[in-house]
């Protein structure tokens, strides 16, 4: 018995050691930073500017870019390694990367929200000597909006490549057939009533289509903006918190009567996508959301109602409804590319690529509303006829540093460039959504927010 | 139990069961057709949106008129979905190899000439499954890091063979356990050494439970998520991280992310197909004494 106890632990010990053996010879014969067989290389940036690795969310303006990204490769000899995930779990990541050091990524796509709190953590490499030496890049170009979103004391630590604020869609050929007008700037009294008036004329349409899904970027972002246009806001410059105030009471209620009366059915789980496809199937009359909706919504594939669609400013109450987002590149500070992650920053964000995209692609997908210049293409005036004024006047018009009826603590205009504010944001987004469906009143809603509001504003105060 | 014996005994089964035969009969087969088709249907919208544009996958209720399309798969291959399908592959196959190669000798030693303490030792082995598994993601994760092995497909490979071990082991055990003791202590008497025993007796005869176990694993391994999102970055992605990257905050996506998941989904039920006939004596093996 003892012989075969020692035998047994022989060929477990063999074979460890034949596991070992293999792994130790695989891995050693599949390292060659060659993508053709993936799986097998490491993260060895450090071989001076070969390949570079990008993390980007799956929007259609960065899949147009995988597609194009061939072309990068060819003309600087860089290889990209392109991946692809969503919003969150592409924050997730970065976070994670960065906080251990790993390094494992060169260039990353952030929102506005995080290239603000993600510069303040000091993760992100400041692009502003590059930006302005680099003479093809054309720095003074882009948008100071989209500046103001990016920046810290004036240095842009993300560069955009496209940029949005928001504005009122709406369905011209049903407002001409009912004798309906949209004004040019509409008050959100103004969206109601002919809220009311579609919901007669065209009583199997959603008269209106307003994001309703909990989230900080979901039906926050519309909240947020209606709170500037009713002189509400999260806090003041003071932090004095503002959840529970008049205003902010005013704007939620007025919000939650909006869509419960006129909105889109199941409201509660409506985020842009959902609206996006209701509004593009011809099944909603008006969408107040992001202006690069646009894209999609004038897209013969992806859209039923193009060509259909009129536009109008934000609307507006004591304020404009303000609202600025960009999705731009940061390089995180763990990266050893710095030189290639620029160069292929330069040519994502260039004039080039625009001209590229629109040749190559369509005039209508170009990652537009970050550069002045975008705007003067006959081509792309000429493709974006109906929206174009109407978009490039939405992101002049929306300074983050100057939301809302008064100052506040931070910049953001829909949202609030503090880390407490995801986790403030989608709190907030679950308690009107509540509210939305009925389960508690706005005023609770909003006196639990308030409380949410105190723990966030805490460590600022 | 010879394919062809399980066949007859398959057959003479349906017969007894006939519908018609009793007068619940119609009712069963009633049943048996709602739940199939209530299985079938999530699958069968999957395969008509992912042949379709997203303009027309994402109407409520379905256009049946709508034209049919094979973009949705011209662009999952003309993606990254060939690296990923490969990462995956590696990551199940080598993993189930591994697995396999260690749980075999395990379940050997606990259930077939039990060491001492086997018992222990399988209560032990099980006892490492009892841990959620997002509690061993940082851990994990610093590991991984400081040997210097994120975003490399061995490093899947190797947590991926930890992970299915205490399954397989477990299968393997009862699996083995089923192999009458005779067998062997003639093999012995003959003065066949434990390594001949192993591969001419236990191997051939275990082959059914080999085949499940396996099965089983390679599609825990081809599954999992959280652990591909996290250890892998750019090379080393799996076909789940692959799939996500089709979810976008903006713009539609049904269609596309559809036919990705068709694809991906093939090479597991090309497995399952292969291990089809084992497999169906390897899950019977325990219940028929």
């Amino acid at each position: 018995m003892q012989r075969i106890h020692r035998r047994k632990s022989f060929w477990t010990t063999l074979g460890v050691a034949a596991l070992a053996t293999t792994l130790a010879a695989c891995s050693g014969a599949g390292s060659p930073s060659d993508t053709a067989s993936p799986g097998a290389g490491g993260t060895d940036g450090g071989d001076g500017g070969g390949s570079l690795n990008i993390l980007m969310v799956g929007n259609p303006q960065m899949t147009d870019l995988e597609g194009l990204a061939p072309d990068f490769e060819e003309e600087s000899g860089i290889d990209l390694n392109i991946t692809i995930l969503p919003e969150n779990e592409l924050r997730d990541r970065v976070a994670q990367d960065v906080s251990t050091g790993a390094g494992q990524y060169d260039v990353v796509t952030i929102g506005a929200y995080e290239g603000s709190v993600w510069t303040a953590n000091d993760w992100l490499h400041n692009l502003q000597d590059m930006a302005e030496q680099d003479e093809d890049f054309d720095v003074d170009d882009l948008m100071p909006a989209m500046k103001g979103v990016l920046s810290k004391d004036d240095d842009l630590y993300a560069i955009p490549f496209y940029g949005e604020s928001a504005f009122t869609m709406y369905r011209k050929d049903i407002f001409d057939e009912h004798g309906l007008t949209m004004p040019d700037e509409p008050t959100w009294e103004d969206i109601e009533q002919l809220a009311a008036q579609i919901k007669e004329a065209e009583p199997e349409m959603t008269p209106v289509c307003m994001r309703g899904l909990p989230g900080w970027g979901e039906n926050m972002a519309v909240v947020g903006s209606m709170l500037n246009a009713f002189g509400g806001g999260f806090f003041n410059a003071d932090w004095e918190n503002m959840i529970n105030s008049p205003e902010t009471t005013e704007a939620v209620q007025f919000y939650v009567d909006l869509v419960k009366n006129y909105g889109e059915e199941g409201a509660t789980n409506a985020g842009f996508t959902e609206c996006l496809n209701i509004f593009s199937q011809g099944e909603a009359a008006m969408w107040f959301d992001a202006t690069s909706a646009a894209n999609s919504v004038e897209s013969p594939t992806s859209s039923t109602v193009v060509g259909k669609v009129g536009y109008a400013d934000a609307p507006r109450q004591e304020a404009r409804s303000g609202w600025v987002w960009a999705w731009a590149w940061g390089v995180p500070k763990t990266t050893k590319n710095l030189d290639a992650a620029w160069e292929f920053i330069s040519w994502a964000s260039g004039k080039e690529y625009e001209q590229k995209v629109g040749e190559e692609l369509g005039w209508t997908r170009v990652p537009d509303g970050k550069r002045l210049s975008t705007f003067e293409i006959p081509e792309y005036q000429e493709a974006t006829e109906a929206y174009r004024d109407k978009m490039l006047a939405a992101i002049e018009q929306s300074d983050p540093n100057d939301c809302g009826t008064y100052p506040r603590p931070a910049p953001g205009c829909q949202y609030l460039a503090i880390p407490e504010f995801a986790d403030l944001g989608t709190r907030m987004g679950q308690e009107v959504s509540a509210a939305l469906a009925g389960q508690k009143s706005v005023e609770d809603a909003l006196q639990a927010s308030y409380e949410y509001g105190e723990t966030a504003a805490e460590r600022h105060r | 139990m010879s394919t062809t014996a399980a066949t007859r005994e398959r057959a003479a089964d349906t017969r007894a069961r006939q519908p018609g035969h009793s007068r619940w009969g119609w009712l069963l087969s009633l049943l048996a057709w709602v739940l199939g088709i209530l299985f079938i249907l999530p699958v069968a919208w999957t395969v008509y949106v992912s042949f379709h544009q997203e303009v027309d996958a994402a109407v409520s209720p379905p256009d049946f008129l709508a034209p049919l399309t094979t973009d949705q798969y011209e662009k999952v291959f003309g993606s990254r979905a060939r690296p990923a399908l490969i990462n995956s592959l590696m990551a199940a196959g080598f993993s189930t190899l591994f697995v396999i190669a260690l749980a075999v000798p395990a379940a050997y030693a606990t259930g077939v000439k039990p060491i001492r303490q086997a018992r222990g030792v399988l209560q032990w082995i099980l006892s490492t499954k009892f841990l959620p598994l997002i509690a061993a993601l940082v851990p994990v994760y610093v590991v991984f890091q400081r040997l210097g092995l994120l975003d490399n497909i061995w490093a899947l490979v190797v947590f991926y063979t930890g992970m299915n071990l205490p399954i397989a082991i477990w299968m393997m055990h009862s699996f083995l356990k089923e192999i009458p003791k005779d067998i062997m202590s003639a093999a012995e008497v003959d003065g066949a050494s434990l390594w001949r025993i192993l591969t001419s007796i236990v191997l051939p005869l275990a082959m059914p439970g080999i085949a499940a176990t396996g099965l089983i694993c390679f599609i825990l391994a081809w599954n999992e998520f959280m652990f591909a999102l996290n250890l892998t970055a750019t090379v080393a992605g799996t076909s789940s991280v692959y799939l996500v990257s089709f979810i976008t905050s903006e713009g539609l996506f049904i269609a596309q992310l559809s036919a990705a998941a068709l694809v991906v989904s093939i090479p597991v039920v090309i497995a399952g197909w292969v291990a089809q006939d084992k497999l169906v004596q390897g899950l019977s093996l325990g219940a028929v004494k």
